[in-house]
């Protein structure tokens, strides 16, 4: 049944059905009780202030019925283990299995003031920044180029974008035999400007081939954005910007650049995302478990301190971290996703 | 086939917005009613509630003996033709019209006859097995109308049908409607903006303002006498002039100017000139100051100024004028409003006297 | 007009050969022996070496038990992009139709709870979910290397952006019809979201097939391996060998990547749609 408002049509109705034979009698008890049925089904499929649509369904169970899968997937796969990274981060586990001991706030200062875990911090921060700038500001160059050419458009388009679908791991397994110490043709290279590239033994050498690694899988991700972020400019504005600038750099920097603001911001936070968490593929081929003297992410030293030290309630309390940081960088794209449906 | 009897229906949004309030309407079977008022009258709200779509806070609707307040809406035997004509995009134009039978259960048999005939009616048979995407504006409104017509309902209701349609397809398709639900017999409720098409197709119209009936009766009769200064101002093109005026000693005097008797109370009072009832003329009559001329063709409107009051004229001359023209004004098409509410002042108030010279 | 100008194309074909040369070289080199390979480098022209080195990696039995082939491996990744990309796209639509076209009670808290799974990716509960997959026995199943996968809300999203952008006149006229809300999904809704869930399909069966992480800690029976899966173990088996199979390894990359990017250059158009579309 379609409602338009629930509580006010319902109610009175229900009293009015019977109530022009009993209007003399008091109400019996089963009159109450229709009443306080009719109170709760009004209650429960109350209007909603602003609905997502004019005319609703408007039935008890059948919305269930729809939900019920993924809420029993998202209970029991999100809301569980989530639930349980918190409540361990407050207790350190038996190394032997043998029960666990309530600990406070214990395992953060441990994780917090390590100086382990402030260096992987840095370096996080640092791969961060170098990867999403180098991978924005390539992405945005070629789309950039793409959209200005007119010729082989669509040839570069393809070429460009199909290096998306190639996976993380795959991309570390490449990287890993390009930057190899006996036949990788990136270490030629370097030992042409005379440096001994040694990546897996020396730090930042191994950083070199993470990033560089780690950039190449995402300039395509960006370059899709970018170009149809540019090929939405509405060819109106592009003409009035011709008239108005004589400078094709102007032009952009004026007219296109702020048009594409919306996409830059949403891009920006997907590739720090993109940089803490799926990059963890890349480094898991590329440092091969050992850890040693190699950069790494906070994600690699959750799973590292995780599954091989077996420190659970460290690596749960560092989850707990990782976990406000991102929820945060979500909290800002979903809001900012909110607000980039209204631009078409 | 049934007639529609709405009896004090009203609408009430949570946050105690009042959409629609006290509405009675009798609808006769087979007539047209439209439902006509400014956007945000409540004239959508009302049809929609007759549809099913939007639950009816106050009063009852009965179509035919029924009342269907709490029916839903494909049990309450109506048919409706939305503005953007709500197509299944996926759906040939066959399936489109056959849908509602289907679910109905109607044998295949008379699903295909119903369509054929609905086809055949509107011209829509070369362009059964398309999809909605590849017929014109035009089409797509026929195609809503031939959904209606198949499901042989006992009242067509139309949610503004013709707005997105070009202003020239819009007078063919108002014809085209008009025509069908002669032929068929259908009580029709109509809702529209569009005073003009209000006009042409309705057998009774009725004005909505502010979730309130204002008038209702036959197109002229509500041109003719409308029953506030709200009808006067919405029904008719150019809009009827609304003075402020004075009755004083039994006489109406705008402007210092005497143009009609009134036996009334001293006092302010509203008048209304409708355009095409005022001509020029060359001397007496009131002084009007010309700001701009609208040339129309078949005739022109002057704009301009009495006093300080804006007044516009309707007349079909060609002559080069002057800045400021003598404007006569036709005392038996006078109109009285009470200032205040706007209501009506019937003509026995108005006595007759000699014209103003 | 602007003038075409040589400084563009140089710009673009920089940036293409630097992003699909190292596709190239992989596909080319594991034509080669390794022996070549190790004593030449990489190869950018065809070897004669490329049917048997693909014949070897697709049914040779390896692994730690001799018991896995390329081929089974294949089949285990086309499970889990094809499995994942079609539950997602069922449960998403399911759950959105139910928050955006019907009227409940607890329509708001449901729309939250499953929206901030947005808030949280699989890593940083990666310790948990192990656990929780070990107590529920689902390691090494296929139902424990998708279903936790679609516990996050990104196809939801993007329904309910998608439902919400339907005309609200179509429930409507369906209601007119006579559609309950089973009828007015399965005959108007779900045709009605056809490009949408191809695209959406193209780009869940790409994120399903190059999952890491889930399928390298929820298998450990070699039967249920990935090709992902399969890369590190390759790895594994590579320290301590005096020359390394690099054809097998750039063989099993090129199987790897080979699909996905297929479905992203035939499916182009709509990929893209999708991509732009839903943000994930």
């Amino acid at each position: 049944m379609t409602r338009g408002s629930g509580p006010r049509a319902r109610a009175p109705r229900c009293n009015q059905n019977s109530g022009t034979q009993v209007t003399d009698t008091p109400m019996t008890t089963l009159e109450t009780e229709r009443t306080l049925l009719a109170r709760l089904r009004a209650w429960y499929s109350a209007e909603d202030a602003n609905p997502t649509k004019r005319v609703q369904f408007d039935r008890p169970l059948t919305p269930w019925l729809f939900v019920l899968p993924q809420l029993a997937v998202v209970a029991i796969f999100f809301y569980w283990p989530s639930v349980q990274a918190v409540t361990s981060s407050f207790y350190i586990e038996d190394p032997f299995g043998f029960g666990s001991t309530f600990v406070g706030m214990e395992n953060y200062g441990d994780a917090v003031t390590s100086s382990q875990y402030r260096d992987t911090a840095l370096f996080t921060a640092f791969f961060c920044v170098v990867v999403t700038a180098l991978s924005l500001g390539l992405g945005l160059l070629l789309a950039v180029k793409a959209d200005k050419v007119i010729r082989g458009t669509e040839t570069y388009k393809t070429l460009l974008i199909s290096v998306y679908a190639i996976a993380p791991p795959v991309a570390g397994l490449m990287g890993m035999m390009f930057f190899d110490m006996h036949m990788g043709p990136i270490k030629d290279l370097f030992a042409l400007f005379g440096h001994d590239l040694r990546v897996g033994i020396d730090y930042w050498d191994t950083a070199i081939a993470l990033i560089t690694i780690s950039v190449w899988k995402q300039i395509p991700y960006n370059f899709i954005f970018f170009l149809s972020g540019l090929q939405s400019v509405p060819v109106p504005v592009r003409e009035a910007a011709l008239i108005d600038a004589r400078s094709g750099w102007r032009r952009f920097r004026d007219v296109i650049l702020p048009l594409l603001a919306p996409t830059a911001f949403f891009l920006l936070i997907i590739n720090i995302t993109y940089t803490m968490f799926d990059t963890f593929p890349i480094i898991d081929v590329i440092v091969k478990d050992k850890p040693a003297n190699n950069p790494m992410t906070l994600v690699y030293k959750v799973y590292l301190d995780g599954f091989k030290g077996n420190d659970i309630g460290g690596s749960s309390a560092q989850s707990v971290i990782l976990m406000v940081v991102v929820a945060a960088l979500t909290v800002l794209q979903f809001r900012f996703l909110e607000r980039r449906v209204h631009y078409g | 086939m049934a007639g529609l009897s709405l009896q004090g229906v009203g609408k009430t949004y949570s946050g105690n917005v009042d959409a629609v309030t006290g509405v009675e309407i009798e609808i006769a079977d087979g007539e047209f009613i439209v439902l006509v008022g400014p956007s945000g009258c409540g004239k959508s709200t009302l049809l929609r509630m007759v549809a099913g779509l939007e639950t009816v806070t106050r009063g009852e609707i009965r179509i035919g003996d029924r009342v269907v307040n709490r029916l839903d809406p494909a049990d309450r035997d109506i048919a409706m033709v939305f503005q953007n004509y709500a197509l299944y995009p996926h759906m040939s134009v066959r399936d489109n019209m056959a849908y509602g039978l289907k679910n109905r259960g109607e044998s295949r048999a008379v699903i295909d006859e119903r369509v054929a005939e609905a086809a055949r009616m509107l011209e829509l048979g070369p362009y059964l097995d398309r999809k909605p995407r590849a017929l014109s504006g035009g089409q797509r409104q026929r195609v809503a109308m031939g959904r209606a017509i198949v499901r042989q309902p006992a009242a067509f209701l139309f949610d503004e049908p013709l707005s997105n349609l070009d202003a020239k397809l819009r007078v063919s398709m108002r014809g085209e409607i008009r025509r069908l639900q002669r032929r068929l017999g259908t009580t029709s409720l109509y809702v529209t903006h569009d005073q003009l098409e209000a006009m042409t197709l309705a057998d009774r119209l009725v004005v909505l303002n502010g979730g309130r009936v204002e008038q209702i009766g036959a197109p002229l009769e509500v041109y003719r006498s409308p029953a506030s200064t709200f009808v006067a101002g919405f029904i008719g093109s150019p809009a009827m002039n609304l003075l402020d005026a004075r009755v004083e000693g039994g006489r109406v005097v705008l402007e210092d100017q005497a143009i009609g008797g009134a036996e009334l109370p001293e006092g302010p009072v509203t008048l209304g000139l409708r355009p095409e009832d005022l001509r020029l003329v060359q001397a007496g009559g009131l002084a009007l100051r010309l700001d701009y001329v609208e040339e129309l063709g078949a005739q022109r409107i002057l704009h301009g100024f009495v006093g300080g009051q804006p007044l516009s004229v309707a007349e079909a001359g060609a002559a080069p004028l002057s800045d400021v023209v003598r404007v006569a004004v036709r005392e038996d098409r006078l109109h009285l409003f009470e200032t205040r509410s706007g209501h009506r002042i019937e003509r026995a108030g108005l006595a007759a006297m000699e014209p103003a010279e | 007009m602007q003038k075409i100008k040589p400084l563009d194309h140089l710009v673009l074909i920089l940036g293409v050969l630097f992003l699909c040369v190292p596709v190239v070289m992989a596909l080319m080199s594991s034509t080669h022996y390794p022996v070549d390979i190790h004593s030449n480098g990489l190869f950018l022209t065809p070897g004669d070496n490329g049917l048997a080195t693909y014949t070897k990696v697709l049914t040779d039995r390896g692994g730690f038990t001799g018991d896995v082939t390329g081929l089974r491996m294949l089949m285990n990744s086309l499970i889990m992009g094809v499995g994942f990309a079609v539950g997602k796209i069922v449960l998403s639509m399911m759950a959105a139709y139910a928050l955006v076209y019907f009227r409940f009670r607890f329509a708001t808290i449901l729309f939250w709870m499953i929206f901030t799974t947005l808030l949280l990716p699989l890593e940083v509960r990666i310790m948990p979910s192990y656990q929780v997959m070990s107590t529920l026995g689902l390691l090494n199943t296929y139902t424990g290397l998708i279903v936790p996968l679609l516990a996050s809300a990104t196809g939801t999203f993007f329904f309910r952006q998608f439902f919400k952008s339907v005309p609200d006149e179509l429930l409507e006229a369906a209601r007119i019809d006579g559609a309950g809300p089973w009828k007015f999904f399965i005959d108007v809704l779900v045709p009605l979201s056809k490009t949408m869930m191809a695209a959406i399909f193209i780009i869940m069966f790409i994120y399903g097939w190059n999952q890491y992480l889930w399928p390298l800690l929820m298998t450990t029976d070699e039967h249920f391996y990935t090709l992902m899966r399969g890369i590190k173990s390759i790895l594994q088996v590579w320290v301590g060998s005096q020359i390394p199979d690099y054809n097998e390894a750039f063989a099993l990359a090129v199987l790897a990547m080979l699909p996905p990017v297929a479905v992203v250059v035939i499916f182009q158009r709509m990929f893209i749609k999708g991509l732009t579309e839903s943000d994930k």
